[in-house]
């Protein structure tokens, strides 16, 4: 190859996705000006000032970047795109934080209902929707879309497909978060739990969220490995699924297109099974594929096992998928839903605790021969903990589904006990996992800045996490026993705030636990700063520096 | 066509394709030609560059 210097030209990627944005800020900038609504004004205003910003990235990035594209390979090796990835990492760490914060106050203001301050913007119906989006879509997304991009280049041995693109995934989705979190504080939502953001922040999602997949399956189709990982299995299902499931549930007709207000198209029945078929699918294939994913990438690189039983993986991963997307009608027994869909629901709830626990054993398995690993590393024992939270929340979860079961449960703070025993226990756990486990390889450090930090940060969320649930299962069934409670003459024995008023207590201890939980995420940020800082504890300083190592250490290689 | 006959129609071809479709799987995990290669895959994260 001929050594002469390549001349520096923007590349058409560059040119176009500049003039997009160009274009798409003149338009926004238009909208706001002419907006019937002030939300809306606002919202365009940061969409215009969004895409300036990122017109300046572009060129600030040109400026910087050398005029050849990036290798693919560097002495043999994959040149991998890490960049992104890191955005993520501390994303996730700062929404985190962010979601659980507010999930503390709103569990205070159950307990204390002043605490809203008569402010309409602290009102516990904006402050709900903020904390569900803010730990499932921005915590949650974040780590989804940041080791989907790091596992699917290590498991294919390739770099990430497009040089802009991922960026513009990764700026994209947090840019939505932003403007569906704002949103909820203005008090604009559809009204369709976990899908509330309006219109037109689904519409941004929507093409994000198509580049998201492009690039996930340009990388897949340029992979240097001839098998397909099973986590990328994973994902793929969680991208592909998750674009089907947003696209059809918010099917709306906005008002006017200078105004936040819309419309969904379906009505009545139709509209509740649409939004449950999302809903419940948005567990399954956000906070259970994606997530699982992690599992059978991280559990085995942390534990340096291979993975327990590929086959199992193989049926674990094609019975999941096809189940659960038919389990949402359990969140609509006894409704107006014709009872054979009820039935349907149910039936397959109940058949989905095989995958799961295939795949929990699957997970737990990878450890025998390192099951020593547990007692010295607590980054593990988050993953392996994890692992026995989505057990049991997924044994509980085909249980409420039983419609016996659900006439006790359905509306009580059983189920909110339930959904935190997975999604602080299951979803948050593997992901406290993942993000110690990637934040040293990303930062080419040896090991985490403290492991003991780690430690306290596992025993405290966990006690927060006992005393959350352990709560709020009392309070649930309680409550569902009291909504239930007849006297000898027929009539009901307590009156509804009579109930509200017996849970109080419960609601103190739901709140502290939560604290513990935020105390640990502390914990961890300070943990994962000075990991990045470069930082060594005392406890870690017979160790050699970390900063030395080459590229890809890593750990250390099994066999 | 009535009611009943879509939902027997619909129940049973989705009983036969659900079930084909999670024997099909499992002949192909347990086949003995691919446990070599699903034996790699296992090892797959393990693997340094």
């Amino acid at each position: 190859m001929a050594a002469t210097p390549v001349p520096k030209h923007l590349t058409e990627g560059e040119v176009g996705l500049g003039l997009t944005l160009l274009i798409g800020a003149f338009l926004c900038a238009l909208a706001s000006a002419r907006a019937v609504d002030a939300p809306f004004s606002v919202h365009m205003a940061v969409f215009a000032l969004a895409a300036v910003a990122g017109v300046v990235a572009i060129l600030k990035r040109y400026e910087a970047r050398p005029a050849e594209a990036p290798p693919q390979v560097i002495d043999g090796r994959p040149n991998y795109n890490l960049g992104p990835v890191k955005f993520t990492a501390v994303a996730a760490m700062v929404w985190g934080i962010a979601g659980f914060l507010v999930g503390c106050i709103i569990a205070f203001q159950l307990w204390a209902p002043a605490l809203n301050l008569g402010l309409e913007y602290a009102s516990f119906g904006r402050l709900r929707p903020l904390h569900t989006s803010a730990v499932i879509f921005a915590f949650g997304g974040n780590v989804l879309i940041g080791t989907s991009l790091y596992v699917v280049q290590r498991t294919c041995r390739v770099r990430l497909a497009g040089e802009l693109a991922p960026w513009f995934v990764v700026l994209g989705y947090n840019l939505f978060i932003v403007v569906a979190g704002t949103g909820y504080l203005m008090g604009v939502t559809q009204s369709k739990e976990y899908a509330e953001p309006e219109w037109y922040a689904d519409l941004w999602l929507t093409v994000v969220w198509v580049v998201y997949l492009l690039v996930f399956l340009a990388t897949l189709w340029k992979r240097k490995e001839p098998h397909i990982f099973v986590a990328n299995w994973f994902y793929l299902a969680f991208i592909v699924t998750i674009a089907m499931l947003h696209v059809v549930n918010n099917l709306a007709l906005p008002v006017t297109v200078f105004g936040s207000k819309s419309y969904p198209i379906f009505a009545g029945v139709q509209d509740a099974l649409i939004q449950w078929w999302y809903g419940h699918n948005a567990v399954g294939f956000f906070l259970t594929a994606g997530f699982l994913a992690i599992m059978y990438y991280f559990v085995p690189k942390r534990a340096e096992r291979p993975i327990y039983s590929y086959r199992l993986s193989i049926i674990h991963f094609w019975a999941l998928i096809f189940m659960y997307i038919w389990a949402g009608p359990h969140h609509l027994h006894y409704t107006a839903l014709p009872d054979w869909a009820q039935t349907l629901g149910m039936t397959f709830s109940i058949m989905l605790w095989m995958p799961s626990w295939g795949g929990m054993i699957n997970g737990l398995m990878t450890l025998s021969g390192a099951w020593d690993k547990l007692r010295t590393d607590p980054v593990l024992r988050f993953m392996v903990v994890s692992l026995a939270f989505y057990g049991m929340a997924t044994f509980e979860g085909p249980m409420m589904s039983i419609k016996a079961v659900n006439a006790l449960s359905h509306y009580t703070d059983w189920t909110i006990g339930h959904v935190h025993s997975g999604a602080l226990g299951w979803v948050a756990y593997i992901s406290f996992g993942a993000l110690y486990c990637l934040v040293p390889w990303l930062w080419n450090r040896r090991e985490l800045y403290s492991l003991k930090l780690v430690e306290w940060h596992f025993w405290i969320s966990t006690l927060g996490i006992v005393l959350y649930i352990t709560s709020m299962w009392v309070a649930g069934i309680m409550q569902g026993l009291m909504w239930r409670a007849y006297n000898a003459l027929g009539f009901l024995e307590y009156s509804f705030v009579e109930t509200v008023e017996a849970m109080q207590p419960y609601y103190l201890v739901r709140a502290l636990g939560g604290v513990l939980f935020l105390i640990g995420a502390l914990i961890m940020a300070f943990n994962l700063a000075m990991t990045i800082a470069g930082k060594t504890a005392v406890e870690n300083e017979a160790l050699p520096a970390g900063d030395a190592l080459p590229a890809t250490a890593g750990l250390a290689p099994a066999e | 066509m009535t009611y009943e006959h879509a939902a027997a129609f619909a129940q049973t071809s989705g009983l036969i394709y659900f079930v084909g479709i999670f024997l099909a799987v499992c002949i192909y995990a347990c086949w003995p030609r691919n446990r070599a290669r699903f034996d790699a895959a296992a090892h797959l994260p393990l693997i340094e560059d």
